[in-house]
């Protein structure tokens, strides 16, 4: 089985994305499923249900979103593997900029959209740094010196990538992105895999529900602001 | 000013077949400074066209078409390099997202363009536009301020002078008070194939052929007729008059003369 991770901030259009993608991957009978990681609700199962795509919902509630990716991806692997998908794609919403799902020896696919300002991809960090593929989409809805321009800046941050431009809402450029889901190598297990990059640190009081501001209540992982 | 030189560059399309698997019968060549304008009903199959021309078809789009550079099968791999797009499209809707000026704007294009010494390249841009636009805009407008017009006539300029994309496809220049004629003019001088998706006869007539395109395929190529470019000439008139109605309207006058003159 294939494993391929997605992820991009919210409202960039990862499902509308996977749904047009696996849409050419279903004409040639590839059983594709997904995991849709998210924070505190999800309607998104419902979109992929109605195309009767295998879809699991993962939400991470009171927890680092990263991490409870991280500390779940195995069994999700495990149930692809009972569902005998041919492609498991995970989606997971890049909720503070520091987030990069993404391990090693799968293909990394990072959603962004040209409506986040050109100082965006600078800020993104490890999830536009790591990724293989970088999709950019909304590009209707703004002037080809703005694409052009977006398209520049994602490639000071990351030179590697291959950026493919994606209307999400007619799948114009979707064909391409199931090309290169087929191109990715097949996986047994992810017994030791590794994350490209390393989660966000967090082990403090407030991790665990302290909710008071002031020194006295702050035990742990704590950094300060040099003023 | 330092500008790629995109002269003697010519594409070539070799026909697939339609949706229903009828095959394309075509093999056509189309060289810089032509202008080809794409007609036919939406949902026809224009987009994907354009499609299969961005991406270097090589039999592998849902068309079966196949795409040459000057006569080459091009280096696919090439497909992704953002440096080397074949197309820039200039789309119907114009809205610029970022909180520039005119100059910063084009500025922030040039360089990431990596041209240097640009002053001389942006002010070529800011003239040509407002020359394109009828309406003036300074250099230190913000862009989000623009009217449609003015929105659409930089962006021409600017992608007749920064983009390096030898081929520019437009999406229906719709009549948003600009001279569609020096746009074209000035692209084609700029030594770029012209694609234009266009449902007016004006914009379908300054092609040298237009393409006809039904259930998915090229169905028919019309090289223009002599009456065709007289009946051009008939239509540019009456849009002159038209435009000329529209701004005594804008000016508040009375609309009392409609001779032929």
């Amino acid at each position: 089985m294939k494993l391929i991770t997605v992820s991009g901030p919210p409202s960039t259009g990862k499902t509308s994305v996977i749904i047009k993608t696996i849409d050419h991957l279903s004409q040639k009978e590839i059983k594709v499923g997904v995991i849709k990681f998210d924070c505190l609700s999800t309607n998104d199962d419902i979109l992929y249900k109605r195309k009767k795509i295998a879809v699991q919902v993962g939400i991470s509630g009171g927890l680092c979103p990263d991490h409870f990716f991280v500390s779940n991806i195995e069994e999700c692997f495990e149930w692809g593997l009972k569902e005998e998908l041919d492609i498991l794609i995970s989606e997971s919403a890049g909720l503070c900029n520091r987030c990069s799902p993404y391990l090693r020896g799968s293909l990394a696919v990072c959603i962004i959209d040209n409506l986040m300002g050109i100082h965006t991809p600078k800020k993104i960090g490890p999830m536009l740094r790591y990724a293989d593929i970088v999709v950019i989409t909304k590009g209707d809805i703004v002037s080809q010196a703005e694409r052009e321009i977006f398209a520049y800046r994602v490639k000071e941050v990351n030179s590697k990538a291959k950026i493919l431009f994606i209307n999400g809402i007619t799948g114009q450029g979707t064909l391409h992105l199931a090309d290169l889901f087929m191109k990715e190598g097949e996986r047994e297990n992810l017994k030791d895999s590794k994350l490209r990059f390393t989660m966000p640190a967090a082990l403090c009081s407030y991790c665990l529900g302290e909710m008071t501001v002031g020194k006295d209540y702050q035990i742990g992982n704590i950094k300060n602001i040099n003023l | 000013m330092k500008l790629e030189d995109e002269k003697g560059f010519d594409i070539t399309i070799i026909g697939g077949h339609d949706k229903d698997g009828n095959p394309e019968d075509l093999n056509l060549t189309i060289y810089s400074g032509e202008v080809v304008s794409i007609v036919g009903p939406t949902g026809s199959g224009k987009s994907q066209l354009l499609g299969d021309i961005e991406w270097m078809a090589q039999k592998d789009t849902p068309t079966g078409r196949k795409i040459l550079i000057n006569g080459q099968v091009p280096d696919v791999e090439k497909r992704f390099d953002i440096d080397s797009k074949l197309v820039a499209q200039l789309s119907q809707n114009m809205n610029f997202v970022m909180d520039v000026t005119v100059k910063e704007f084009v500025e922030i294009h040039a360089s990431s363009r990596k041209i240097e010494d640009s002053e001389e390249v942006i002010e070529a841009i800011i003239t040509q536009a407002n020359q394109l636009a009828g309406e003036e805009f300074l250099e230190d407008t913000p862009i989000t301020s623009l009217s449609g017009g003015q929105s659409r006539a930089l962006m021409i300029a600017d992608t007749a002078y920064l983009s390096k994309s030898p081929i520019v496809l437009i999406d229906e220049i719709e009549n948003a008070g600009i001279d569609r004629k020096s746009a074209l003019d000035l692209l084609v001088k700029r030594e770029k194939i012209i694609l234009m998706a266009t449902h007016d006869p004006i914009l379908a007539l300054m092609g040298d052929k237009r393409l006809v395109i039904k259930n998915g395929g090229i169905n028919k190529i019309i090289e223009s007729t002599a009456a065709e470019r007289k009946n051009l000439v008939l239509l540019e008139k009456l849009d002159k008059k038209l435009l000329m109605m529209r701004n005594k309207l804008r000016n508040g006058e009375i609309i009392d003369c409609i001779g032929w003159e």
